[in-house]
């Protein structure tokens, strides 16, 4: 269970201090999937990398399971049970899919098993195991294999931020499944989704919205799902077909 | 053939990988003298008259075989110029290993000299690796300078692999070729530098012939106080293809200096040059730390990849 506790967390900006996450209390249960959506700029990657630990909040704690980690590092985060997908995921020159499986996975998987993680996320994977992570991958290969790392990692709380982000829309309806898979098999794991993404919506247990920094609503996704295709913004992109390129980092 | 200590056996492991005899021809050079030396059917090792290095020649048409010339020091104060010159016959297609391992625990500088030659005839084809490292915690510097020529029949093809990754304070590199028609160069130079250590990489290449190709790639990183500088040089007098790159990662007080040189004196010659250095993207280090590193881990990770 992660548990948020009066967050908050602002930037100087032109010698003033601009607010991003204003006193933000959530909790994330066991088990449960968490979509937390609303407008770009809303402060919703900032809370994921709140939560990764590479951002440290002004004020309020974070606890996972019980335990304070509002001081703890990025490292120290990931040991206890922290998973993070990047929106944009990172690359390396020389690190192969298979060097960077076997970190996440931290020890030496044979190439049989790290192919397992790349096929749950729908790479054929001998064709990527000995690829280096660099740009010769494109955007869609990159999600996916970025996700593989979280999966082979093994978290009790798993961040993605906005999966769909930089990738075609016909990327990401195969993504969609990879998804929708994790969400039948989260015994003893919570996941926590950043989207637009009506179809991700609509497998959430939970809807967290943020907007301007604050949460405007938490609710069963049966609660908050229908207010938001009525009138929010956010989900407007996606209804028109259209997938959204995120404001990233506000 | 000589027996090895632990020491020169730790250093013919880092520079040839080699934890025996190795298959095919071989010279093993140990402080300043052969250690053992075979030749075979078909390459022939031997001795200058000079006695400062060796011939060896590869007959044509000879495929599939291989030359380990590694070079270990252990002595300290040890200084040495070896002239090493490779004769590779019309069609052969061979592999040749060379390195020098240095390990200095004492007070003097230990320096190893090397020049290689390599006239590689006409549609022959070779694989060159050498490594260079250094170890050993006394206050005599390991010095290598390494000289290589290469001089390219037509048609032939040169893939040189040269690598120096820990412990050689002071190297003055210097890479020359010149290429006749079609014949098509490539080098992958891998280097690290620490401590207060110095490395220069200069290369000149002169491409003589149409249709004829090289490239240049050099990965380096410079830690701690130490400096590098790559000079790369293409020349090109016909319709042909050059490139060189420079790709490097500095941190702590670390300094590169990447100089481009390139000359087109034909109009279809068709030349480029690529650098890049910087510290390692932060974006790096916290993915992996998301994974479970230490930023120390992940800094390890991201050079032992970036050299790979």
């Amino acid at each position: 269970m992660l548990e948020l506790k009066n967050i908050s967390f602002s930037v100087e900006a032109d010698g003033q201090d601009k607010e991003i996450i204003r006193d933000v209390s959530l909790t994330i249960p066991d088990n449960k999937f968490v979509v937390v959506t609303g407008p770009n700029g809303g402060g919703k990657s900032t809370l994921a990398r709140l939560i990764a630990g590479i951002e440290k909040p002004v004020s309020g704690s974070i606890l996972l399971n019980g335990e304070d980690i509002t001081d703890k590092s990025i490292t120290e985060r990931a040991k206890l049970g922290l998973g993070y997908a990047f929106q944009q995921p990172v690359r390396f020159k020389g690190i192969t899919v298979l060097d960077l499986i076997r970190i996440a996975a931290g020890k030496r998987l044979t190439p049989g098993d790290a192919c397992e993680y790349l096929s749950s996320v729908g790479l054929c994977a001998r064709d990527y195991i000995d690829r280096e992570v660099d740009a010769s991958l494109s955007g869609g290969e990159l999600k996916r294999i970025e996700i593989a790392t979280v999966l082979a990692k093994g978290s009790t709380l798993s961040v993605f931020d906005e999966p769909e982000a930089g990738i075609d829309l016909w990327s990401f309806q195969n993504l969609i499944e990879v998804f929708e898979g994790m969400r039948e098999n989260i015994s003893n794991s919570s996941i926590l989704i950043i989207s637009h993404q009506e179809r991700i919506l609509n497998i959430a247990d939970e809807i967290v919205v943020l907007r301007n920094g604050q949460l405007v609503k938490h609710g069963s996704k049966d609660e908050v799902l229908p207010e938001l295709i009525g009138t929010s913004e956010a989900i407007k992109e996606c209804r028109n077909g259209v997938v959204v390129r995120s404001g990233g980092e506000a | 053939m000589m027996k090895f200590d632990e020491i020169q056996l730790r250093l013919l492991s880092e520079v040839a990988d080699l934890h025996s005899v190795p298959e095919g021809a071989y010279n093993i050079r140990s402080n300043g003298e052969s250690a053992g030396r075979v030749s075979t059917a078909n390459i022939e090792i031997t001795p200058k008259e000079e006695g400062n290095g060796l011939d060896i020649h590869i007959k044509p048409g000879t495929k599939n075989e291989s030359v380990h010339i590694p070079v270990v020091m252990t002595k300290s104060g040890l200084k040495e110029l070896v002239y090493n010159d490779f004769y590779i016959g019309e069609g052969a297609d061979v592999v040749i290993v060379a390195g020098c391992g240095i390990d200095n625990c004492g007070p003097d500088d230990s320096e190893h000299d090397g020049i290689h030659r390599f006239f590689v005839g006409k549609n022959a084809s070779v694989k060159y690796v050498e490594k260079h490292y250094g170890s050993g915690n006394g206050k005599g510097k390991r010095i290598l300078n390494p000289g290589t020529e290469i001089y390219m029949e037509e048609g032939s093809y040169a893939e040189m692999e040269m690598v120096q990754i820990k412990g050689v304070d002071d190297t003055d590199r210097k890479t020359t070729a010149t290429l006749k028609a079609n014949a098509k160069l490539i080098v992958r130079e891998r280097l690290m530098t620490h401590g207060d250590q110095r490395a220069i990489s200069l290369y000149d290449i002169t491409i003589d012939g149409d249709g004829a190709s090289a490239d240049v790639v050099s990965r380096s990183v410079a830690r701690d106080n130490s400096y590098q500088r790559f000079d790369a040089k293409i020349v090109g007098n016909t319709a042909c293809h050059g490139h060189t790159e420079c790709d490097s990662i500095i941190m702590d007080n670390g300094r590169i200096l990447a100089v481009p040189g390139l000359e087109a004196n034909n109009v279809d010659a068709e030349l480029f040059h690529e650098a890049a250095i910087g510290k390692i993207a932060g974006e790096q280090l916290i993915k992996l730390m998301t994974l479970g590193l230490t930023e120390a881990e992940a800094e390890e990770q991201i050079i032992n990849g970036f050299l790979k």
